[in-house]
C-alpha cells in the first residue's frame, strides 16, 4: 500500500473544462456537488483505501522568520497570482494507477449543468518511513 | 456477553478519583490510577461485569496508584504514606466532585487544556475518546492533559473556584462538538446537570437550560448529507418538546432569582425561538430586548452583530442594517448577515456578491457550503 495525497487547486492549476464559479451554479448544482464528494469519500471508507480529507480557507499568508528578537514578516493575504490550495484527500492505495483512477473519478464532479468539471487535480505520492528489508 | 455501561463509568470516575484523593493521593497521580481502571474496565466488565461497580473501580484504582508509586522508587516517601492509608481527613467545605470541576476549569489552563481535563477528569473520557472527537492523535491529547495536570500540580484542592471559568469550559464543550463515537453535546449536558445539582448559582442553571434548548432542536438543524439548516428553515416538529418544557422551566426557576447572566439572557432567546409554532410567529421585538440585556452584560460584538440581525425582523431590514454599521466589518459572519439583511431589503445583487464573500470567510464546511447555496440562490433569482 502507498499513500497519496490528491490535491485540489482554488488557483494556479490548469483551468477545468467547465469553468463556471460554483456562486453562480443553482442551489441544486450545488447541492449535487457536495452530494458526489460525500459519496467518493464514504465509497473509499468502504474500500478501505480513505484516510484523511481536509477542505482550506482561501484565506492565507506567507511568514518567515526575520532574525533574533523580530516579529516574523508576513506576506498576505495572497495577491490573485498565487496557487492556493482548496483542500486535500489522502488515499492509500495499491497502485499509482488506482491513485490516478481515483483522482480522474473526482475530476468528473458534477459541476454547473450537472456536468462533470474535468478539473485538474493534483496527484503527489508521501514519503514514506524507510522499509525494514533493504537489501 | 455484555455491554459496558459506559454512562456507570462516567458518573462513578470523579467519586473514584474523590476517594483515591481522601486515601492520600495527589490528584495528578489519582487521575492516572483512575484513567487506568478505566481502560481496565471497558476491557473487562464485558465478560465479567461486576456486582459493585464502584467497589470494583476504587479496588483497581487503588492497586494502580499502589503500582505507579512503588515502581517509583524516587517516590518511597510517598509510598510509605500510602502504605499506611491514613483515614479520611476533617470534613471537607466542598463535595469533591464540585472541586474537580474547579481544578480541571483552573484559570491558569489554557481552554483546549481544560476542556480535555475536565472531560477526563470529571467526564470520565478515555484518553482516546478525547483525542477522537477533537480529531487529533492520541498520544498529543495524552500530551496535552498531562501538561494540564502538571500546570495545576499546586493548585490547593480544598478551596472553592471560579464558577465562570467552569461554565465556559462547559459551553465550549457544548458548542464546539466535533466527531469521534463519543456525543460531546450529550456529554455537555450531562456535566452541566450534575453541576446544576451541586450548586445554587442562577448561571448554571441557565446554561443548563441554554444547552437543553439548542439541543432540543438538533435533529432538524442538518438536512441530508449535513448540510446546515438555518433557523427559519427548521421543521419545528422535529423540535424535541420534551427538552424544550424542562429548559424552559429551568430558566424561568433561574430567571426568578433575579440575578441574570449571560447564559440566562442567551437562554431567553433560545426559549422565544423555541416558544414560535412558526418562524413568522417569532416574537422578535422581545428578543431585541434580551439582546440589549445580553448587550450589556458582555459588550461583546458578536451579540451586536446578532441583535442587529433580530432589529432586522422586529422593525425591518433597514433598521437592521442601521444596527449593523455600528458593528466591525472585521468580524466572522458580518458579511454573512449584511448578505441576509439586504437580501430582505431588496438589493439582490449586493446580497449576492456579500453571500460569495461570506463563504470564502467561513469557518467551516457546512458554512461554506450553506453561504454558497445562498449565493447561487439569489443569483437565480437576478436571472430573466
Amino acid at each position: 500500500m502507498a499513500k497519496y495525497l490528491l490535491l485540489k487547486h482554488y488557483r494556479g492549476a490548469p483551468a477545468p473544462v467547465n469553468d463556471v464559479p460554483m456562486d453562480q451554479w443553482t442551489p441544486e448544482e450545488i447541492s449535487a456537488h457536495m452530494q458526489f464528494m460525500q459519496d467518493f469519500a464514504a465509497r473509499l471508507e468502504a474500500s478501505g483505501e480513505f484516510v484523511d480529507g481536509q477542505a482550506l480557507s482561501p484565506e492565507g499568508t506567507f511568514v518567515r522568520y526575520d532574525g533574533e528578537g523580530r516579529p516574523p514578516v508576513t506576506d498576505g493575504p495572497f495577491a490573485e497570482t498565487k496557487d492556493l490550495i482548496a483542500g486535500w484527500m489522502i488515499v492509500d492505495v495499491d497502485t499509482y494507477e488506482r491513485a490516478l483512477e481515483l483522482a480522474g473519478e473526482l475530476s468528473a464532479a458534477p459541476g454547473a449543468g450537472g456536468k462533470p468539471i474535468h478539473e485538474w487535480l493534483e496527484v503527489r505520492p508521501l514519503l514514506t518511513a524507510p522499509p525494514t528489508i533493504t537489501e | 456477553m455484555s455491554m459496558v455501561d459506559e454512562a456507570l463509568l462516567r458518573t462513578l470516575t470523579p467519586a473514584v478519583i474523590g476517594v483515591l484523593g481522601r486515601r492520600g493521593a495527589d490528584f495528578a497521580a489519582a487521575e492516572d490510577a483512575v484513567q487506568e481502571a478505566l481502560v481496565e474496565a471497558l476491557r473487562a466488565w464485558p465478560d465479567d461485569p461486576p456486582r459493585d461497580p464502584k467497589g470494583w473501580l476504587v479496588t483497581v484504582a487503588w492497586r494502580k496508584f499502589l503500582d505507579a508509586a512503588r515502581a517509583d522508587a524516587s517516590r518511597r516517601d510517598r509510598e510509605m504514606r500510602v502504605e499506611e492509608e491514613p483515614p479520611p481527613g476533617p470534613g471537607r467545605a466542598v463535595d469533591d466532585t464540585l472541586q474537580l470541576y474547579f481544578l480541571c476549569a483552573h484559570p491558569s489552563l489554557t481552554p483546549a487544556s481544560a476542556v480535555a481535563l475536565t472531560l477526563r477528569a470529571v467526564g470520565g473520557l478515555t484518553t482516546r475518546q478525547i483525542a477522537q472527537a477533537y480529531l487529533v492523535p492520541e498520544a498529543t491529547m495524552a500530551q496535552r492533559i498531562s501538561r494540564a495536570k502538571r500546570t495545576v500540580s499546586s493548585v490547593r484542592f480544598d478551596q472553592a473556584g471560579d464558577l465562570a471559568t467552569v461554565l465556559r469550559v462547559l459551553y465550549l464543550v457544548f458548542n464546539e462538538g466535533y466527531g469521534g463515537d463519543v456525543d460531546l453535546a450529550a456529554e455537555a449536558i450531562r456535566l452541566t446537570r450534575r453541576l446544576a445539582a451541586l450548586t445554587d448559582e442562577p448561571e448554571v442553571a441557565g446554561l443548563l437550560a441554554l444547552m437543553l434548548l439548542h439541543h432540543a432542536r438538533r435533529a432538524s438543524r442538518t438536512g441530508p448529507g449535513g448540510r446546515l439548516v438555518p433557523l427559519a428553515e427548521q421543521d419545528r416538529s422535529r423540535w424535541d418538546t420534551g427538552l424544550i418544557a424542562e429548559g424552559v422551566t429551568i430558566l424561568q426557576a433561574a430567571l426568578a432569582r433575579d440575578r441574570l447572566g449571560e447564559y440566562q439572557a442567551q437562554a431567553a432567546i433560545a426559549a422565544l425561538h423555541a416558544d414560535a409554532q412558526a418562524a413568522c410567529e417569532t416574537d422578535w421585538v422581545q428578543i431585541v430586548e434580551w439582546y440589549d440585556e445580553l448587550l450589556r452584560l458582555t459588550g461583546s460584538p458578536v451579540v451586536r452583530l446578532n441583535r442587529a440581525v433580530a432589529v432586522g425582523e422586529a422593525d425591518g431590514p433597514r433598521a437592521g442594517l442601521a444596527a449593523l454599521a455600528e458593528v466591525s466589518p472585521g468580524l466572522p459572519r458580518y458579511a454573512a448577515a449584511r448578505a441576509y439583511l439586504l437580501e430582505r431589503a431588496g438589493d439582490l445583487e449586493q446580497a449576492a456578491e456579500l453571500y460569495a464573500e461570506a463563504s470564502r470567510a467561513a469557518a467551516s464546511v457546512p458554512e461554506r457550503d450553506h453561504l454558497t447555496r445562498e449565493a447561487a440562490r439569489v443569483r437565480q433569482m437576478l436571472r430573466p
